[in-house]
């Protein structure tokens, strides 16, 4: 059963007080689904009056009408005023006496059916449906199924935008972290249920706690996809809050989560698996938790010589490069910081090395090796390598520059 | 009748029941990236914790850079728990890292900290290879982690696809790893002659044998620098 609205003022804002299966079906026209309503309301003259009886408290001057299917009630809301009911089957006898101008139909039709003298509902309703089709086209069938009330088809329903937040004051201000993860808990799990029931996810959390000192302290988790996994949620929460607790007591907690649509993915048979997203946040904000939030992450080189020419990015931000397997290199460990050597030279080569962990006569060495670079710019660097084999068998790279001497690392 | 069948009516009969026999279960392996420690050992066990143990300038990091180059080529994800804060990104993208798909975490020369970490990406689950360095860690230092934490990750990696690889000077696990691979450096290769400005260092030379399972296994790696 379907109800239209029809006149002016916030036919929406009415319409979904009675059903969240509203739509904007014209300018000073709502259709809204009422299936269901007279389990509420009783007999479907009650749904009718309770909805009229609402209009008139909002001050909303509106004729409405019921029917069957929701093109019947638009043409019975335009076209009668007042409370009309459609009694299911008897649209056609109903909407007779209509005008077929509240069909809307194009100038060109318009002009065919006034030669004919047709001009009512009763009239195009009356005529054979094959004779339209050959006449009139889709568009003729169309009106004639308009106009015998017979016309079905699903509602556009009006997706409003919905306020996922939720908000507690406290009487008495939280101090600890502890008991403030069991409102958080609450929270969560409530959004998380809004979220679900209209077939949504959240990718970013932002969390404001409002404190006794009048200070607010905002924190956002930004999730790298959509989840509604609460455990998860709350975990990150205790996590973060744990690394920046608020430096007063609590009296006000506002959660917000961002609706999204959940993520639909699925794997490949024979793709190698991957840390599941929101788990793989998990994992590293623990992990933050225990080295420090800058020491994770994908390193990724930068466009230069200049040594140790790298950054650390987020895990999973960095973009794909092309590589794979190069055959085995020596590979190289570096000390940082470089440590500070005393070097003894002989014919200004390299003889004797010390420094912390490393000690003895150079056996075998190469270089100087003169890098230099970015001399453009007040953040130049020149220094002169020495590859070294101590009498131990270690291997290091060495260099001077004007600073000292240094063992930036070891080959291994 | 052959002596397994002898010994099983035997158990059947003082256990008092049928015995069934289950084959033990053989872990998959993955390919190291050196072609001929791979013949010589067949490579890696996933769900398993192997140890590549040696002194300096050994190989050893050379060994797991090579494994998480191939892991990486696999298109899995890998991490790598630095306790000592070594990595070099330059010389691991050259030897076919991708780096994109490496994790890095620095314990800022806590093994405490790596222990803790290597556990905590092993429980995530999703990797390829967890990777734990200890190559810098002072042998005092890395032999203080008790038995038990290294077989809470031995446990924690059971019946997972992850190959857990550990890099040290001294094996450390003992008991809870699966294999141990020990290197050794063998010579060093330098190209040109005096003076000392015209040569380079060419490769390393080193020799990587299996110290657990005890059945002998070696393979001789050269290992060069460009």
């Amino acid at each position: 059963m379907y109800c239209c609205l029809c006149g002016n003022g916030n036919l929406i804002a009415l319409a979904r007080e009675f059903s969240p299966a509203v739509e904007e079906t014209a300018p000073g026209v709502a259709t809204l689904d009422v299936a269901g309503l007279e389990r509420l309301f009783g007999p479907v003259q009650d749904v009718a009056a309770a909805i009229a009886r609402r209009a008139a408290e909002l001050g909303l001057k509106i004729s409405l009408a019921l029917a069957a299917n929701p093109d019947a009630a638009i043409c019975a809301a335009r076209g009668f005023s007042g409370v009309s009911i459609i009694p299911q089957g008897d649209e056609a006898k109903f909407l007779a006496t209509l005008p077929l101008a509240l069909l809307a139909p194009s100038p060109e039709l318009r002009e065919t059916l006034a030669r004919w003298g047709i001009r009512r509902f009763q009239d195009l309703a009356a005529l054979p449906p094959l004779g339209i089709a050959e006449r009139l086209g889709a568009e003729g069938l169309r009106l004639r199924e308009l106009a015998r009330g017979e016309a079905d088809r699903k509602l556009a329903r009006l997706e409003l935008p919905e306020d996922f937040a939720e908000e507690i004051e406290l009487e008495h201000p939280i101090e600890l972290l502890e008991p403030l993860a069991f409102l958080l808990a609450r929270l969560v799990n409530g959004l998380a249920l809004r979220l679900a029931t209209r077939a949504r996810a959240t990718d970013e959390l932002r969390l404001r706690l409002t404190l006794e000192n009048r200070a607010v302290n905002e924190r956002t988790l930004r999730l790298p996809a959509p989840t509604l996994d609460t455990a998860a949620l709350l975990k990150l929460l205790q996590l973060d809050l744990a690394a920046h607790p608020p430096e007063a007591p609590i009296a006000r907690v506002r959660m917000e989560m961002n609706p999204v649509r959940p993520r639909a993915a699925q794997s490949g048979l024979f793709v190698p698996a991957a840390p599941e997203p929101v788990k793989l946040e998990v994992t590293l904000a623990r992990i933050q938790r225990v080295v420090g939030k800058d020491r994770v992450g994908s390193p990724e080189l930068l466009d230069t010589h200049r040594p140790e020419a790298f950054r650390v990015i987020d895990f999973g931000r960095a973009r794909p490069r092309s590589g794979g397997p190069a055959g085995a290199r020596v590979g190289f460990r570096v000390f940082r910081p470089p440590r500070a050597a005393r070097v003894a030279l002989d014919g200004g080569q390299p003889s004797f090395v010390a420094a912390e962990g490393i000690r003895g006569l150079v056996v075998e060495k190469s270089g100087p090796w003169r890098t230099s670079g970015e001399w453009w710019t007040a953040d130049s660097w020149s220094r002169d390598e020495w590859d070294i084999a101590l009498g131990d068998g270690a291997l290091y790279r060495l260099y001077c520059e004007p600073r000292g001497w240094f063992v930036e690392g070891s080959y291994d | 009748m052959g002596a397994a069948m002898v010994l099983k009516k035997r158990f059947e009969a003082v256990l008092e029941g049928p015995l069934e026999w289950h084959a033990r279960h053989v872990p998959e392996l993955v390919r190291t990236g050196v072609s001929q420690l791979d013949s010589a050992t067949g490579g890696l066990p996933r769900g398993s914790l192997t140890e590549i143990t040696g002194p300096a300038s050994s190989g050893r990091t050379s060994l797991l850079v090579s494994i998480l180059a191939a892991a990486t080529g696999r298109d899995e994800v890998c991490a790598l728990v630095d306790a000592e804060d070594a990595f070099d990104p330059l010389s691991a993208g050259a030897a076919g890292v991708r780096l994109e798909r490496l994790l890095w975490v620095r314990c800022g020369h806590r093994a405490e900290h790596a222990l803790k970490a290597a556990d905590l990406l092993i429980q995530g689950g999703g990797f390829g290879v967890v990777a734990m360095d200890l190559g810098d860690t002072p042998p005092e230092t890395a032999r203080r982690v008790s038995l038990t934490s290294w077989f809470r990750l031995r446990r924690a990696v059971e019946h997972t696809p992850t190959v857990l690889v550990t890099v040290a000077r001294q094996s450390n696990a003992r008991a809870c790893a699966s294999l141990i691979l020990e290197c050794a450096r063998r010579r060093e290769e330098w190209t040109g002659g005096p003076p000392t400005s015209s040569r380079l260092l060419g490769a390393i030379r080193v020799e990587v044998a299996r110290r657990k399972p005890a059945r002998e296994a070696r393979a001789h790696v050269l290992l060069p620098v460009r």
